[in-house]
């Protein structure tokens, strides 16, 4: 396991969600489920983020909000979007003001389904991302290694 | 004259776990004026109504709002239930007041856990929402599910409780009325609590009435007003006075909030002593027509539901007005003259659910 996988650092938007989804990323950092003894701090700071957590099925006011947090977080990124609402809309999906799931706005690495998501899909999601996060990594430092011996530059890898 | 300086806050900020923005009117420190602006949370589910059938259309009712789930659900099928002049069952009408004061209870430690996260005391939010979790327990063994229960439809309750479910329940509640205790006095008594809440945000009476709050907020500020007070689902038979406090500063929308947890504890013992036998709901048949505008107490304070039916299995209108609404215009005269700093928590104070705000 690789250095990012052993403190990841949350970032968690509420992308027009009901609040269920929300209050279950909360209630993970709290003592009964606690996903901070693994050394995962929930961030306020895009800058600081490695794994984003997003909730809701994202309406046209949150769409560039969203965007606007996905680019400031730094490469590598994970995405997991949590819950129905985020999978594919949901039971939201025929409101007039909801884009239908958070990867019509972003890339979603990995998708935790329920409604509300429960604590233990959430963390489940979360340590997939984990493995995700650091090979990742390793993908963007092969590609930065055979650039520079090409003598180029690379810029984010998925940008 | 000082410099006039704005300040936006949100959507993306550390304080809620919803987005919400205010452009904040700064001269030097001090807030001169807020500008909120919404609609990050809007799905339009008002709109739905006219999609699903109003059977249908209890499950999307829940959904407004995660925190505020099963008070959604109750208030829209007892509005359905008086268009339709359907008796419900005694039972239901009790299972749901028990499911709604544990809603309440569970959304109040909640907000007493972003209360101690917003003063930065790290130890009473863990506390708080350890204790928040064994009501969560609850929730899922009476219901299935922890924070979305749809238990609610038309006509009274799909789920039932058996005695070995109310031997536990009446467990948990001893045991964490024991527990919160220290916890509730961490909040009153603890003095760095004090110096952040005392005298911060006075709200008077006169103006709390003209401003049009409800809640936990008007009661702080010395207005005795509960919406359960009107007697719907069990509440006639339960005795019980609202908490009414006269400070109407931070400090006392905390002490309330904190003693409606332990009357909610008695109102849950009552109900489970009177409980009823017999069925839990009643077949419903036919379509509703004609209107009705339904007023209960969440956890935030009064909701009103709005239903308006055609005699089709569609609605013509449903309209829902949150606490939360009502409880803006206050907080944005509490914020006039606050230091920036002081933002997050009178922000706090109201308890604004976003979610149920915009829909």
């Amino acid at each position: 396991m690789g250095k990012l996988a052993k403190s990841p650092w949350l970032l968690h938007y509420d992308g027009s969600s009901c609040n269920g989804c929300d209050i279950e990323v909360l209630a993970c950092t709290t003592p009964v489920y606690d996903i901070e003894r693994f050394g995962i701090i929930n961030t306020g700071d895009p800058f600081q983020a490695d794994i984003l957590l997003i909730t809701g099925g994202i309406n046209s006011q949150s769409e560039s909000v969203v965007k606007q947090i996905y680019s400031q977080m730094p490469n590598p990124k994970v995405v997991v979007a949590v819950g129905i609402c985020a999978c594919t809309g949901g039971i939201f999906k025929t409101c007039y003001n909801i884009k239908g799931g958070v990867d019509t706005v972003i890339p979603v690495d990995i998708y935790v389904p329920g409604c509300a998501a429960r604590p233990q899909a959430i963390i489940d999601g979360v340590v997939k991302a984990l493995a995700l996060l650091e090979q990742k990594r390793a993908d963007y430092a092969a590609q930065r290694r055979s650039a520079s011996q090409e003598g180029g530059i690379v810029r984010g890898a998925d940008q | 004259m000082a410099k006039r300086s704005i300040v936006p806050f949100g959507p993306q900020h550390p304080v809620l776990p919803e987005p919400v923005h205010l452009d904040l009117v700064l001269e030097d420190e001090v807030v001169v004026g807020a500008v909120p602006s919404i609609g990050f949370v809007h799905r339009g589910l008002e709109k739905l109504v006219e999609t699903k059938d109003y059977k249908e259309y209890v499950y999307i009712a829940e959904r407004v709002c995660g925190i505020c789930s099963f008070g959604h659900g109750m208030g829209y099928c007892e509005a359905v239930e008086r268009v339709m002049n359907i008796d419900v069952p005694p039972r239901a009408k009790y299972l749901r007041t028990i499911w709604m004061e544990m809603s309440r209870i569970h959304s109040h430690l909640l907000w007493l856990g972003l209360l101690a996260d917003a003063l930065g005391f790290e130890s009473l939010f863990m506390q708080s929402w350890r204790l928040r979790e064994k009501i969560l327990d609850m929730f899922d063994l009476t219901t299935g599910g922890r924070v979305i229960f749809s238990v609610n439809t038309p006509g009274g309750v799909l789920k039932d409780v058996d005695a070995s479910m109310l031997h536990q329940l009446l467990q948990t509640i001893d045991g964490m009325e024991q527990d919160l205790r220290p916890v509730s006095d961490a909040f009153l008594r603890e003095y760095t609590v004090g110096t952040r809440l005392h005298g911060l945000g006075v709200l008077k009476p006169e103006d709390a009435v003209q401003l049009g709050a409800v809640g936990p907020m008007l009661r702080a500020s010395g207005v005795p007003y509960d919406a359960r007070k009107l007697g719907y689902a069990a509440y006639g038979d339960l005795a019980f006075e609202p908490i009414v406090l006269t400070d109407g500063d931070s400090y006392a929308r905390c002490e309330l909030r904190l003693r409606e947890i332990f009357q909610s504890f008695h109102l849950i013992r009552q109900a489970v002593a009177k409980l009823p036998n017999g069925p839990i709901a009643v077949p419903v048949k036919g379509n509703p027509d004609g209107e009705y505008f339904m007023r209960i107490e969440q956890p935030r304070g009064e909701a009103v539901y709005y239903v308006r039916a055609n005699g089709t299995k569609f609605l013509d209108r449903f309209r829902l007005r949150t606490p939360t609404t009502s409880n803006i215009p206050p907080m944005l005269e509490l914020l006039k003259g606050c230091q920036l700093a002081d933002v997050p928590l009178l922000i706090l104070t109201i308890d604004p659910c976003i979610s149920c705000t915009e829909r």
